[in-house]
């Protein structure tokens, strides 16, 4: 018996006997005495609780292979003690609901109300973790990849935390397609919903009508997609692989949009595009151009959405070009190939599988854009707003927007499975562990040029769009009055000195604590959960990988909204009852943000040799060492590029979380909704800015904590010192 | 030693879950004595939080969200309510939980006090939600732009029909919007409805953006994004107040009306604070408050002093808006798909 086996057997015993099963009222306060014994699930077994009894026996059957150590069936207990524990557990919590019986059978069967019991605590949430990785061990014991318990425990994990916090609540939803207002099953009322002419027609092939909204979403998260990753390849070759001065800037530029909260880069797109607009006065007054509303509809979305997802195929591109070892490019000029062939057949090729993501991401991140459409859109109407207002809008139509969801998953599940037929099985290793002494070769020189001819208008664009916002929170009213005033930071962050020190009544301060606090918990979550799945799709082999890998992408699909939604109706009832909890908002941002930690960490990982780690295992290190000590190093660019990422998206999501939040967490993007409804634009801009040097600084943090990769390769110049700054860990 | 290492793992995982939960548990026994749902300006709900606490004693968590996303909260937490009253916000979404029974009848000792249009809405509505608030449908227009391009002062809902305001009227899209959808009822209920589609077709083309969110037109007309919009009448006095080139207009052939109305959530835990609130809430002092967080709708209770910014009932022709009929969901899903297949989809 291993001792981390027999670590969780007695763990499973800790949450079922010790700890309290049930979670606490909100009203009342618990003392000592409820955290210990007396709330536990043997005490409330034995006082009425009966159902809670059964959980005994696979707590008993755990144990025996402790007390009789026969190697052979030791295995088989633990297998079956994990399995049976799960769905006791699991049939109770479903069974028994707060208002007695759940099911109408069970209620006619034994009466009604039937026993009540409360969500679920620590002990339950204990019990069951024991017992799923009670489960993967003895699993593990049996043969399972490679006896290898790390990777069973690991796999048992990532796929519980899916189920639970994916499949639960989206299933819950999506199942209201199939019903009618009243919650009946009603299938017809699903097909004419879905067959419905606003959403497939194509009435503007043939005449000026408008097309249907699934065409719209399509044809802009195709121009997104391919825009975001021809910019984002644009930066990542500057910031490599030129001698550009002022690279520096231009990275810190590019990654700005990525933590502009939502809503901003519309309303500076507006200020300045719009018919009152700066840059429209301007080009009347000295050109004659006639001011007009094209920045509403699609150029506009599409601006936006360039200017604000570029910088994820930014981030997951540099990590890829950098990669990519300069060996197989000498090798291509040593055989006399000109540096452009060398590059449209040798380095094009091998960034397929970041520019594959890169595509995917910024696909996928428009099609679940909300905060552009909405201030922006015009007429043009995509699934995002559209399944947002069937659920809070006039229509009040929840299945109408669950079928909506529908499509957008589909569209979204479509991109998935055509980015892996295009990669195919080909190999994209550059990272090896043998001696790689090339040097970088620079770029042909049109690609150069057409690398700066993109980035460098765009960064200048980027510029102009936030002068606007920095000028936008220092005057009174953008656009009519333009006289500097404090007045905005003043109303949003005001702290007075009071008897007992500070006092902050400022009315933006309990949003902005709330959320910095949900991010800093969130982003460490999803990248540590986002790279264990990465590294399990593409370093280990096990059966269903595919559609484990699917179930990772599934909640990013999903739009926001949907997914708010659906978190509400499944964990504001037992058995996991979290609503109105910070822990909620975690949750719900960590399997949002988890497919980005997941994407960057395969680009990354699949160019990686395996031999590195196949080394480490032959000298005698376990899976968990491996990672450590071989994988995580080389996966340095993925973990910043998850951590950032997942940090700023907590602090600009939107969408998701206008259900979720409460008095308690309310968070900074609900606040500035809030002030854009009002009008209030000043002070909308002026907490943005705060926002953006806070994740500013949470960037550069990050940055300092993980540290850059170090591969063995030389660099052009001769310099030492970069290798000194490189040497802080 | 692999499993060492496993174990260091699998702990600290464990132990990063639990240390969440224990997050979530510390937030759950701080919630308040009374939670409130509100769906006005967040100045006014704040303003309304903090001179009820300071007048009873009881702690309230307020939570501010459009009517629209309440009613969702609402219904999607019907099994296990976690707010206990539900103060603003236009009156349909409160009829429509009223309709499928997610709010409960209450009948306050104030009711005296209110105004017939409050007091009728309470009946309509089976005593479930109570006028707190009502603001009159009517458009605006950018002065500016209006003499730029010489339009003359367009004073009734015809008026929006020159051809001088080609894609110069702005108004939200009824499938998304409140206001809209009250626009659509109104021009139906002045009209006729045959006659009310006419006019929509027409006014289509003059629309040059259906907007999601019903006060847009309100701003977009102060940035001079449009030349006139269609709102309610106190969105765009807001605009007034903070010096936009704007001009509010009281349609001549009269207009219809919004209640912003209050309902108690079914299964509220705390239902005694929440009556004591609805009381309160009803009384002259509390809709006081209203004006002072630059919101200018016409309060509920006879002895309010209606705020002087405010638009003049007394100027305004009002109609016998049918809030049973036309808040009903049937016919609001009637009227929304007749709008999409005859309206929002002719060319432009």
């Amino acid at each position: 018996m291993a001792r981390a086996t027999l670590g969780w057997i007695v763990l499973s015993w800790v949450g079922f006997a010790l700890l309290p099963w049930y979670g606490f009222e909100r009203s009342s306060a618990a003392t000592i005495a409820d955290y210990f014994v007396s709330g536990s699930a043997l005490v409330h077994g034995f006082r009425g609780a009966g159902w809670l009894l059964p959980i005994l026996v696979p707590l008993v059957m755990a144990l025996i292979p402790v007390a009789r150590p026969s190697e052979q069936r030791q295995a088989t207990w633990l297998v079956a003690s994990g399995l049976l524990g799960l769905a006791l557990i699991v049939l109770q919590g479903f069974t028994i609901g707060l208002n007695g019986w759940t099911l109408d059978i069970l209620r006619s069967l034994f009466g009604e109300p039937g026993p009540s019991q409360a969500g679920m605590g620590y002990g339950a949430a204990l019990t069951s973790a024991s017992f799923l990785i009670i489960l993967c061990h003895g699993l593990a014991a049996r043969g399972w990849c490679r006896g290898d318990a790390f990777v069973t425990s690991s796999i048992g994990v990532v796929i519980a935390l899916i189920v639970v916090f994916v499949f639960f609540p989206v299933t819950t939803i999506l199942a209201s397609a199939f019903a009618d207002n009243n919650g009946n099953f009603a299938p017809y009322e699903f097909v004419t919903k879905f067959l419905d002419k606003s959403i497939w027609g194509l009435d503007c092939l043939s005449s000026n009508l408008r097309c249907g909204v699934a065409w719209n979403t399509l044809f802009l998260g195709l121009l997104v997609g391919v825009g975001t990753t021809a910019l984002g390849l644009a930066f990542a070759l500057i910031a490599t692989r030129t001698e550009f001065r002022y690279k520096k800037l231009l990275r810190v530029m590019s990654v700005l949009p990525i933590i502009t909260p939502p809503f901003v880069i519309g309303l500076a797109l507006i200020l300045l595009f719009g018919r009152s607009g700066a840059l429209s006065a301007v080009l009347w007054e000295w050109f004659g151009v006639p001011r007009s509303r094209w920045i509403y509809g699609l150029p506009g979305v599409l601006i936006a959405q360039l200017l604000a997802f570029t910088p994820i195929a930014f981030l997951v591109l540099i990590g890829v070009v950098q990669g990519i070892s300069p060996t197989l490019e000498e090798a291509s000029q040593t055989l006399r190939a000109k540096s452009w062939t060398t590059f449209w057949t040798v380095t094009l090729p091998l960034m397929r599988p970041g520019l594959a993501n890169a595509f995917l991401l910024g696909f996928v991140e428009s099609l679940a854009d909300f905060g552009n459409p909405l201030v922006l859109g015009g007429n043009y109407e995509v699934l995002s707003t559209k399944i947002f207002f069937a659920v809070v809008g006039a229509q009040q139509d929840q299945g109408r927007a669950a079928v909506l969801s529908i499509i957008l998953l589909a569209f979204t599940l479509g991109a998935f499975w055509l980015q892996h037929a295009w990669l195919g099985k080909k190999v994209y290793t550059t990272v090896t562990g043998k001696g790689d002494a090339g040097i970088p070769l620079p770029l042909p020189r049109r690609v150069a040029l057409a690398s700066y001819f993109t980035a460098i208008p765009w960064a200048l664009f980027t510029v102009a769009v936030y002068a606007i916002i920095v000028v936008g929170a220092f005057v009174r009213s953008m656009g009519r009055d333009y006289t500097p005033t404090f007045e905005h930071f003043l109303t949003a962050f005001r702290v007075e000195r009071g008897a007992s020190g500070f006092y902050f009544s400022g009315s933006a301060w309990d949003s902005f604590f709330a959320t910095v606090k949900v991010a800093a918990l969130s982003a460490p979550l999803t990248a540590a959960i986002g790279l264990l799945t990465a590294y399990l799709l593409t370093r280990q082999r096990f059966s269903g990988q595919r559609s484990f890998e699917f179930g990772t992408l599934l909640s990013f699909a999903i739009p926001g909204t949907v997914v708010g939604v659906s978190y509400i109706l499944a964990f504001n009832v037992p058995p996991i009852e979290i609503t109105g909890t910070g822990f909620i908002l975690v949750m719900c941002f960590v399997f949002r943000n988890m497919p980005v930690g997941v994407r960057s960490g395969i680009a990354t990982l699949s160019q990686i040799d395996k031999s590195l780690d196949e080394a480490s295992l032959t000298l005698g290190a376990g899976s968990a060492t491996t990672m450590r000590r071989v994988v995580l190093p080389l996966l340095r660019p993925a973990i910043v590029a998850s951590l950032v990422y997942s940090f700023v998206r907590a602090m600009t999501a939107v969408s998701a979380v206008i259900f979720l939040v409460t008095a308690e967490y309310n968070m900074a993007t609900t606040y500035i909704v809030g002030r854009v409804e009002a009008g209030e634009f000043g002070l909308a801009i002026a907490y943005s800015t705060v926002l953006i040097l806070v994740m500013l600084l949470a960037i550069v943090a990050i940055q300092l904590a993980v540290g850059e990769r170090r591969l063995g390769r030389r660099s052009a110049s001769a310099a030492p010192s970069p290798v000194a700054v490189q040497a802080i860990p | 030693m692999t499993l060492k290492k496993t174990f260091t793992a699998a702990t600290m995982l464990a132990g990063a879950v639990t240390a969440l939960s224990f997050m979530s548990a510390g937030a759950a026994q701080a919630q308040g004595e009374l939670v409130m749902y509100c769906g006005v300006q967040e100045e006014w709900c704040r303003a309304m939080t903090t001179a009820f606490e300071r007048e009873t004693g009881i702690k309230v968590s307020m939570t501010r969200k459009s009517a629209g996303e309440v009613y969702a909260q609402v219904k999607a937490e019907a099994a296990n309510p976690r707010a206990d009253i539900w103060w603003g916000g236009t009156g349909d979404p409160h009829m429509q939980a009223a309709e499928e029974g997610l709010t409960v009848e209450y009948k306050s000792p104030k009711m005296s006090e209110l105004q017939d249009w409050a007091v009728r809405q309470w009946e309509q509505s089976k005593q479930r939600t109570v006028g707190i608030y009502s603001g009159a449908l009517g458009f605006g227009y950018n002065t500016e732009l209006a003499q730029s391009k010489k339009i003359g002062e367009p004073k009734c809902w015809a008026d929006l029909l020159k051809a001088e305001l080609k894609d110069e009227v702005q108004v939200a899209d009824p499938n998304s919007s409140g206001t809209a959808y009250t626009l659509l009822a109104t021009i139906v209920q002045i009209m006729g409805e045959d006659k009310g589609f006419e006019y929509l077709k027409a006014l289509h083309k003059n629309v040059n953006q259906y907007t999601k969110s019903g006060a847009a037109p309100a701003k977009a007309m102060a940035l001079g994004e449009t030349t006139a919009g269609i709102a309610f009448m106190h969105d765009i006095v807001t605009m007034v107040v903070d010096k936009a080139p704007v001009k509010v207009v009281a349609p001549c052939e009269g207009t219809g009306y919004e209640i912003g109305s209050m309902s108690l959530i079914k299964g509220a835990k705390n239902m005694d604070n929440a009556k004591k609130f609805y009381d309160w809430a009803l009384t002259a002092d509390a809709q006081k408050l209203g004006a002072d967080a630059k919101s200018y709708q016409v309060p509920s209770n006879k002895s309010t002093p209606v705020p002087p910014q405010a638009p003049k009932l007394s100027d305004i022709k009002l109609i016998n808006f049918d809030f049973a009929k036309y808040g009903s969901s049937a016919e609001r899903k009637r009227l929304l798909s007749k709008w999409d297949n005859e309206v929002k989809s002719l060319p432009k």
